[in-house]
Formats: C-alpha cells, sequence, structure tokens
C-alpha cells in the first residue's frame, strides 16, 4: 500500500542523494519523489510516496531521523491528507478533434496552457486518480509528451508540530543551495 | 578563498582537533592533504605513519573502541581517501566514533577528473553516519565540530570530512564558539516513554525464564554497574554477543558466556526455553538469532537499545524503549523487584554440566596443538588481564570461547563487518590509546598477511603488541564450512605462509614457533618479556574446526555440538 511521508531537511548539497540512496539501499520502491522549498528559509520540503509494508516504513522512518540532515519527518499514513499532482501533457490536435480536447480539458479543470498546429499542451493538477484518468481520456487523441511531478503531499487541519525538537542549521558548510 | 583571517584552514584543522581533546592521529600524508601535514608541525599532536590508510582507520578503530575517545585517521584524496573504505565500514558496523579527515582536489578543478581525485562523500555516503565536503577555510571548523558530535552522539559511528586542498590553504578566524553544532542533537532519542517502562518492568516481574541478552551497547553507555544490579537483584542470568564480551564480567556467577552460530550450546538453548529476553544495547544480527521463525519461541522481549531503527528491525518485541541504555536501567531500576530464579538457573546449570563432557580442557595433552589450547592457555597466562585484539575467522571465536573477558573494552574484535586484517593495525591502535595495557593481537594465517605490513608501524613507533598467529593453513573458517556443506571441496582455502620467524627476524622483532602445548607457556612468557613488539606463531591442528556451531539458516537449538571428550579419548578424533 502507498505510503505518504512528509520530509523536512536542510537545503543543502547532497541531502537528496542522502534520502534517495536510504531508500535504494533497503530496496524500497519510490513512487515519487518531490522536492522543494518551505515556508522556512534554508529548508527543503520532501513528500515520498513508497509502496511496503506497514513495519518497513516504520523502520524508513526511523532511518530517515537518524539523517543529520534530516529536520522532521511525517508519516501521513491514515490522516485526511490533500495529494496533489501536476501534469503537462501534450496531446495531439487537429483542427477535428480540437473542441473535443477543450470540452475534455474543461471537464477536468484543466488549463491549455500551449497551442501548436497540431497540438495542444494541457496543464492539469490533482489527485493522482484524476490525473490517471485525464491522460487515460486523452490517450485515444495521441499522447505526444507527458510530464508529471509526483506527489506533493499535506495533511489537512492545522499543522502537525513538529515530532522532535528541531534545532536551527549551523553555518551551512558549502555555500551551493539546492538539495 | 579570502586571504584575510588569522589561520590558515590547515592550522584550523589542528587547532580544531586540539580543542576536541585529540592527542593522536593515525594517517598516510599526500598532495592534497600536504598543506595539513605541514601546518601539523607546530602543533602538539602525534602522528602515527601507517603502511596502508585501510590500517590507519582500523589503528584509529582500535584506539576508539579500547579507550572510549574518538579516533581520527587523517588520509589523502583519490586512493588515500579510497582505502579508508573498509574501515569506515567496519566502524559503522560495530557503532565505533570515528571522524576521517580527507583532502581533497582544490575546489576549482572538483569534478573535472583531476589527478587523485574521487568523489569521496558519494563513495562513503553508506559507510559512514554522515559526511563532509568542505570547500571554504571557513566552513572547516563547524563541520569538524559537527563531525565530533555526530560520530560521539547517539548511536556512536564513523564521520568523514572531506576538506579541499584551496579550504586548507584560504584563511579564516577561529570561531569556536559560532561553530558550537547544534544540529545533531535532532537524532537524539526522545524522551522515555513511563508506560513503556510500566511495561517492562511487568514482564520481568512475571518472568519466570528470563535472560538478559549483553551486547556491545553496555559498554557504550557505561551501564555496567547497573546491568549487574539489574541482574543480581532480579537473578536473572546473562548471555553475550560477541562484542558484548566483557561487558558484564565472564567469570561472574550470573554469566553464562557467548550466544549465536558460535556461542554455547546451553547459552543457546536457554534462549530458545526462556520466557523473557531482555534485549541490551545489541541489535539482533543473523549471527546471533539463528532462522528468525524459530528465534525464542516461547520468549516475551523487551528491546532497548539507542538506535530507534534497531528496534523491531529483525526480531518483533513486546517493549521497544529507543534511549541511552543507561539513563533506561536508571529509570527501570527503582522498580525492579528482589528476585530468587533458581529453578531456572539450576535447569541452565544442568545443561552446562551436560557439556563440560565436551570441553576440549577436559582433554588430556595428546601432543597434537589444538587453538582452543592455545586460547585457553593464553587466558591463564596473562590472567585474563590482557587486551584482546583479533582478526576474523576461526581463531575469533576460539578466543570468544576461551578467553574468559572480565574487564570492559577488553576484547576488540570485528563483529559486524567481519574484517580481515583488522586485528594487528587495530591492537596497534589499542595500545597507543592504552599504553600500560598489556595488549595482545590473535590472528590467523590468513588474515595476518593482509597487513602485517603494520608491523614496521609498530616498530617505528615504539608500539610493543604481542602478537599470537594460529596458523592452522588454511583460511580456516572457509575451509569449516567447506568441509560442513561444499561436501569437503577446499576451493582456495588452502594458504602457504611466509617463515613468520624470520618475518619477525626482518622488522627487528622478537618471533617464535610453537609446534607443541608444552612449549606454548615459554614462547608466551618469552613475548611478554621481549622489549618491543613479538610474535609468536602456533602451529595448530589443520583441520580442526569451531564447535558448537549452528549452521547458517538453521534455529538456535539445531547446534552441532562439539564431540563428547570420551568419544574423542577413544577414536582420536577431531575434538574441539
Amino acid at each position: 500500500m502507498p505510503h505518504v511521508l512528509v520530509v523536512y531537511t536542510d537545503d543543502e548539497p547532497g541531502v537528496l542523494t542522502r534520502v534517495a540512496s536510504l531508500f535504494r539501499r533497503r530496496g524500497f520502491n519510490i513512487h515519487s519523489l518531490t522536492v522543494g522549498p518551505t515556508e522556512r528559509s534554508r529548508q527543503a520540503r520532501m513528500t515520498i510516496v513508497v509502496d511496503a509494508e506497514e513495519a518497513t516504513v516504520r523502520l524508513a522512518v526511523e532511518h530517515l531521523r537518524k539523517q543529520v540532515n534530516v529536520l522532521e519527518v511525517q508519516q501521513l499514513g491514515d490522516r485526511p491528507k490533500v495529494v496533489r499532482d501536476l501534469a503537462l501533457i501534450r496531446v495531439a490536435a487537429g483542427l477535428d478533434v480540437r473542441s473535443e480536447i477543450l470540452q475534455l480539458a474543461q471537464v477536468f479543470r484543466a488549463n491549455v496552457v500551449d497551442i501548436a498546429g497540431d497540438s495542444l499542451a494541457i496543464e492539469c493538477s490533482g489527485g493522482p486518480d484524476k490525473i490517471d484518468a485525464l491522460v487515460d481520456a486523452l490517450r485515444p487523441f495521441g499522447i505526444l509528451e507527458l510530464g508529471r511531478t509526483g506527489a506533493v503531499a499535506m495533511a489537512r487541519g492545522p499543522r502537525a508540530s513538529p515530532e522532535r525538537p528541531a534545532a536551527a542549521p549551523p553555518p551551512a558548510s558549502n555555500q551551493a543551495m539546492s538539495v | 578563498m579570502t586571504r584575510t583571517g588569522s589561520h590558515t584552514g590547515a592550522q584550523l584543522i589542528w587547532e580544531c582537533l586540539i580543542r576536541e581533546g585529540v592527542t593522536t592521529v593515525f594517517g598516510y600524508p599526500g598532495g592534497a592533504i600536504l598543506p595539513a601535514y605541514d601546518a601539523m608541525v607546530g602543533f602538539d599532536i602525534r602522528h602515527v605513519l601507517v603502511r596502508h590508510e585501510q590500517s590507519a582507520v582500523h589503528m584509529a578503530d582500535g584506539y576508539a573502541r579500547a579507550s572510549g575517545r574518538v579516533g581520527v585517521v587523517v588520509a589523502t584524496s583519490g586512493p588515500g581517501a579510497t582505502n579508508l573504505v573498509t574501515g569506515l565500514a567496519t566502524a559503522m558496523m560495530d557503532s565505533t566514533p570515528l571522524v576521517a579527515i580527507t583532502g581533497q582536489v582544490g575546489s576549482g578543478v572538483l569534478g573535472t577528473d583531476a589527478f587523485q581525485e574521487v568523489d569521496i562523500t558519494g563513495i562513503t555516503l553508506p559507510v559512514t553516519k554522515h559526511n563532509y565536503l568542505v570547500t571554504r577555510a571557513a566552513d572547516i571548523v563547524p563541520a569538524l565540530r559537527e563531525a565530533f558530535a555526530v560520530a560521539k552522539s547517539g548511536r556512536p559511528g564513523p564521520v568523514l570530512v572531506d576538506i579541499t586542498k584551496d579550504a586548507q590553504q584560504g584563511r579564516a578566524e577561529l570561531d569556536w564558539e559560532a561553530a558550537e553544532p547544534i544540529r545533531h542533537l535532532r537524532h537524539l532519542p526522545p524522551p522515555l516513554d513511563p508506560e513503556a517502562l510500566a511495561r517492562a518492568l511487568e514482564l520481568i516481574r512475571h518472568a519466570k525464564r528470563p535472560l538478559i541478552l549483553a551486547g556491545h551497547g553496555i559498554q557504550m553507555s557505561g551501564a555496567r554497574a547497573e546491568v549487574l544490579t539489574l541482574a543480581e537483584r532480579a537473578d536473572i542470568p546473562f548471555a553475550l554477543t560477541l562484542l558484548g564480551l566483557g561487558a558484564v564480567p565472564a567469570t561472574h556467577p550470573l554469566s553464562l558466556g557467548m550466544m549465536g552460530m558460535h556461542g554455547e550450546s546451553w547459552v543457546n538453548k536457554a534462549i530458545q526455553e526462556a520466557d523473557l529476553l531482555l534485549a541490551l544495547g545489541m541489535r539482533f544480527d543473523d549471527r546471533v538469532t539463528g532462522k528468525l521463525k524459530e528465534y525464542a519461541p516461547h520468549a516475551k522481549k523487551i528491546h532497548i537499545d539507542i538506535d530507534a531503527s534497531e528496534l523491531g528491525k529483525n526480531v518483533p518485541v513486546d517493549v521497544a524503549i529507543a534511549g541511552d541504555l543507561l539513563a533506561v536501567l536508571r529509570a527501570l531500576l527503582p522498580g525492579v523487584e528482589v528476585a530468587d530464579r533458581s529453578k531456572w538457573l539450576k535447569q541452565i546449570r544442568g545443561w552446562r554440566g551436560d557439556s563440560a563432557v565436551r570441553d576440549i580442557k577436559n582433554l588430556p595433552d595428546d601432543g597434537h596443538l589444538y587453538a582452543a589450547h592455545v586460547m585457553h592457555d593464553l587466558w591463564r597466562l596473562t590472567d585474563g588481564k590482557a587486551v584482546v585484539v583479533t582478526d576474523v575467522g576461526q581463531h575469533q571465536m576460539w578466543e570468544a570461547q576461551y578467553y574468559h573477558h572480565d574487564e570492559e573494552r577488553s576484547l576488540i574484535t570485528s563483529g559486524g563487518a567481519g574484517t580481515m586484517g583488522f586485528a594487528l593495525p587495530a591492537a596497534i591502535g589499542a595500545k597507543v590509546a592504552r599504553p600500560e595495557a598489556e595488549v595482545w593481537v590473535v590472528a590467523g594465517d590468513g588474515g595476518f598477511q593482509m597487513t602485517f605490513a603494520e608491523l614496521m608501524t609498530a616498530v617505528q613507533e615504539g608500539v610493543k603488541v604481542n602478537i599470537a598467529i594460529i596458523n592452522n593453513g588454511f583460511l580456516g573458517m572457509v575451509r569449516q564450512w567447506q568441509e560442513l556443506f561444499y561436501e569437503g571441496r577446499y576451493a582456495a582455502t588452502p594458504i602457504l605462509s611466509p617463515d613468520f620467524v624470520k618475518l619477525a627476524g626482518a622488522f627487528g622483532i622478537h618471533g617464535q614457533r610453537v609446534d607443541t602445548r608444552a612449549d606454548l607457556a615459554g614462547a608466551v612468557a618469552a613475548a611478554r618479556a621481549a622489549e618491543g613488539t613479538a610474535l609468536v606463531e602456533f602451529r595448530v591442528e589443520q583441520e580442526d574446526s569451531v564447535y558448537p556451531m549452528v549452521p547458517a539458516g538453521a534455529a538456535l537449538h539445531e547446534m552441532i555440538r562439539r564431540p563428547s571428550a570420551s568419544a574423542i579419548a577413544e577414536t582420536g578424533s577431531d575434538p574441539v
């Protein structure tokens, strides 16, 4: 069953590798891993979706918590949450089907972000299921290019308080930013 | 690179080490670390020059294990740094606090495949607790201070700090306070859970056949007195892991001995029959548990470890407590009731008595030299007081079985990684850390040949270690497996050795050969009396095997026992 982990890390070079290799070493299959900046300075936020048993995920969380660069780990588990994925889909769209595709996009509340002679690029965000459904719906027209971000997730309700005290990072040992 | 600042980066490295209380480093110079070596001359630090960087880490490891301090190793970039990998993995597996400082090519050429460049932080990612790439002089002190804090805190481990040549040559102010490490504090165990403590006490109270599994964490946490109090008050015997040997005295009445693959049969039987296992600072390694499905089937399990990721990793437990063992035991002890478990202890003593007839020590001297005799006699001759540093293989297990360790930090061995070649360098490190201690290397003929170049390091540094080479002409443990599980096909296990006595002569040290038990005591006495490092080669039975043994994949109670002594006396067959 897919588990959603939200991991706050220092925004330093190599952190993404540390986190990813921790999963690789233990043979986890990562469904998706997204990284971006957060509301706090010099911190990154990762959303990691993995498919594994409950006990294995618990161990992964403990391993994550041991990482020097990890500030906080939230296991969203069964909690109510918002999970969003962004997709950019370039679909073949001759004049004869263009209006049909536009209608479809409207149904999915997707936006057209680029128009070429015989294709349209559509942007859609939503739960992974919704994106899957849109992709399926567009497939008969001919998908020319598809890019998805993987999930970004957040628990519903007030912000979950940090499970461990989060100390401020020391001066970065390297100037370059980004994980 | 800044041109201002009161210190060069190279000076900051040594300033930092001295402030961390470092008196000794083990290392090997090279181009990318030259600025640091050049600056070292002005600082009061002992540098032990090794013959191979792998040995430098093992020395720092032995130094750390013998003393409880952080071991420090210095190497250059590229091959110097990659030679550290085995030693880092060894330290990682056995939770040794180490800081490795490596030189790196200039930051301007990083990533260009410059001469002697390797991505050492990438390479050592899985075998270090954490690592750093430092490219500015100003970042050296924060990185090193944090490295020491990370290496020591929580579950200890090795940390690597890779410092570019230009960072060593650059200048910066020494701002010690500003570099106070704090990030590692995030990773200290959470406050103890009173509910878990209460459940643990409840289980201890109701147990009829409890057993303490004593691990390495007892020594690292300094919880020996508390463990003994717990055991004595609640009348619970303890079984020890390999790395736990010495954590509690082997001669203590409640001490059963080593558990696991080559543990004593009564210990493994006690584990399989126990109704409560109290696992203290140990991690249920596969060499300890045997087949997991049949491990201690009747026992409730309480597991106390500082590393929460060890709890429930291999063995499901009823009560898991993440925390420093000393703190946990101090919280538990007031609730531990005095108990009498003499019935259970009597049962275990019965099993033990049954095994005594199989003890090789009960055999008369048949003229052959057995490794078990060597270990037993060495224990007697050194009054059990030596720090013994073993290599990996049969001799390691014989040592664990027949040299009875009462003192903490008196057995230093590569448990988790099983690194051959570990003993000699680690012993040199241990002797440097504790010059007053009598240090013995116990190595096989195979492992010794991996790192014996360090004999010259011992000579150059004036370090006295006594070396017992258990020479059986084979890579003995592998040969034993071939005999038992590969139909006796000895593929690539017979190994030739040089004339070890002549080899000792070439290094200018005392060397002696022993073929019979009668000559053993004299040779040990001569080695102890010799001025510097001394070597004794024991020519032992070639196809001797380590028993008891739990075959890999079998359950603990499915041990191959020692052949009984009487049977051996009659047939003259393999006795150990």
